[in-house]
């Protein structure tokens, strides 16, 4: 039998007896991101590819969430910040090996890209809006000229902040749970789908629904086939990421994981989805309400789960 | 220049003196402490074992939380001691959650603090308070790239390990068994 205590009476906050340090703003903020993500991806890319007649809420509806989510987002990583006031030190470099700072850049690309897209489609919300002043209807007018570029930017920028939003976690090597590379894609996945998700719920073209429903189950198939990888990795890694494993295979989070990401928020909704394109009739806030309240709980379980998850030591 | 600390676990009483010492010296926040002692207990009664070790920050040479910092706050100093700018910290908790050895806490003030060697003190020719006050004198200190140095004249002629290599911080705290 082996046994390490700490006999000097270490107890800083926030550090033992295991890491806490991120609390509820930053998986708010990696879901708000990844919603975010999923939201703009489908509206850039369906302007690419020349559909705005068939996704009019994609397009024209939907992102104009998207700069409310961001900046309920960006309260929330400033509220996490524990020195606040020195937020902009983040825009005074790039640092290329952080993904904090990869992160704290493409905010600073996507945000103003969503006020615009939104400001460029403002007249399908409110019909008789006025800018007022010149410049903003010159502003306007040039923006609706190069949509096509901006749809390309969003496009882009969206995918690697969806994918950011889970390296964020897989790059610390110190918390086995987070250490693996899958987290990246199933973030961006869980990202998409909740994006998918709540374009539905905007849309009343039920052609439009029923192919958003469709993009959805396979996105969540993909979700479902990454996460049996990760558990798969996991157990066939080091001692550290098994134990780290068990925290989701019988350790204490293995209820909430279970029922609520995987049961209520993926297997429920695509269940539904498959009965509603059946011509079952299912109101489309249920499927819809799981896949984003499994999305949350994705990003909460992952990150508290996380810092409990350590190395033998 | 490669400013490393040698631990002889053998020595050690666990008698928390450099915890002390660096709290004093350092002006480190009630509640808080940047280095540590461990006790470890090997075996069943009556057969045991205990090693006693002193930690604190490992001053890695492939550190974790330089890497993950967004700003540029954690850095390598001279003779690779890690560092934090206070001024550029913004207390995003990156480092902390990457560090294995959960070697840094976040200060009242806002910014991330840790170990740093005393850095103050050595600049003065000093040792790190930890070891000057050691009653056990279990601690060396110095440069590794100076084979004369107390800390290399030790790992000579010492059997030592280093936490969590597998870790692949390359850690350079090292402790003698």
């Amino acid at each position: 039998m082996r046994e390490e205590i700490i006999v000097s009476g270490r107890d800083n906050p926030l550090i033992d007896p295991h890491l806490h340090i991120w609390h509820w703003q930053i998986p708010l903020y990696l879901f708000l991101g990844g919603l975010a993500a999923g939201i703009l991806f489908f509206a850039g890319l369906y302007t690419i590819l020349g559909k705005e007649k068939s996704y009019p809420t994609a397009i024209r509806i939907a992102p104009h969430i998207v700069p409310i989510v961001l900046v309920i987002g960006l309260l929330a990583l400033l509220l996490d910040l524990k020195h606040k006031l020195y937020f902009w030190r983040l825009y005074t470099t790039i640092r290329l090996e952080s993904p904090m700072s990869w992160g704290a850049w493409v905010l600073m690309l996507v945000t103003p890209l969503s006020f615009i897209w939104s400001a460029i489609h403002i007249k399908d919300i409110f019909p008789r809006w006025n800018w007022k002043y010149q410049f903003l209807f010159t502003l306007e007018e040039f923006f609706t000229k190069y949509k096509l570029v901006i749809a390309w930017i969003m496009t882009i920028a969206s995918v690697i902040l969806g994918v950011y939003t889970g390296i964020l976690f897989s790059a610390f090597n110190a918390r086995p749970l987070w250490n693996t590379s899958i987290l990246g894609p199933l973030f961006l996945a869980s990202g998409l789908s909740a994006g998918a998700a709540t374009i539905m719920l905007f849309s009343k073209n039920h052609a439009e629904r029923g192919m958003l429903s469709r993009i959805d189950i396979g996105i969540i198939v993909v979700e479902l086939f990454l996460i049996v990888h990760m558990f798969m990795g996991f157990l066939a890694s080091t001692q550290v990421q098994i134990n780290a494993a068990g925290l989701f295979l019988g350790g204490p989070y293995t209820a909430s994981f279970w029922i609520f990401v995987v049961i209520l928020g993926m297997i429920i909704p695509v269940i539904l989805e498959i009965l509603e394109l059946r011509k079952y009739r299912i109101p489309v806030l249920i499927p819809a309400g799981l896949v984003l309240f499994g999305s949350l709980m994705l990003r909460f379980l992952i990150a508290f789960a996380g810092q409990e998850s350590r190395w033998l030591y | 220049m490669r400013y490393a600390m040698a631990i002889d676990t053998k020595k050690c009483v666990g008698c928390s003196d450099c915890v002390v010492a660096c709290q004093t010296e350092n002006n480190v926040p009630v509640g808080y402490c940047r280095d540590w002692v461990v006790e470890v207990t090997d075996g069943t009664y009556p057969q045991l074992e205990i090693e006693i070790r002193s930690e604190r920050c490992n001053q890695c040479n492939n550190s974790p939380c330089v890497r993950c910092c967004p700003t540029g706050a954690s850095h390598y100093a001279d003779g690779g001691v890690v560092l934090v700018t206070h001024e550029k910290c913004i207390g995003c908790g990156a480092c902390i959650t990457s560090c294995p050895y959960d070697a840094r806490y976040s200060h009242p003030e806002g910014y991330v603090d840790k170990c740093t060697f005393c850095i103050h003190r050595i600049k003065q020719g000093l040792e790190p308070a930890c070891v000057a006050a050691c009653p056990t004198k279990c601690m060396y200190f110095g440069d590794l790239d100076d084979p004369n140095s107390p800390v290399s004249e030790i790992l000579k002629v010492r059997k030592y390990k280093t936490l969590i290599p597998e870790a692949g911080t390359d850690p350079q705290l090292y402790f003698l068994i």
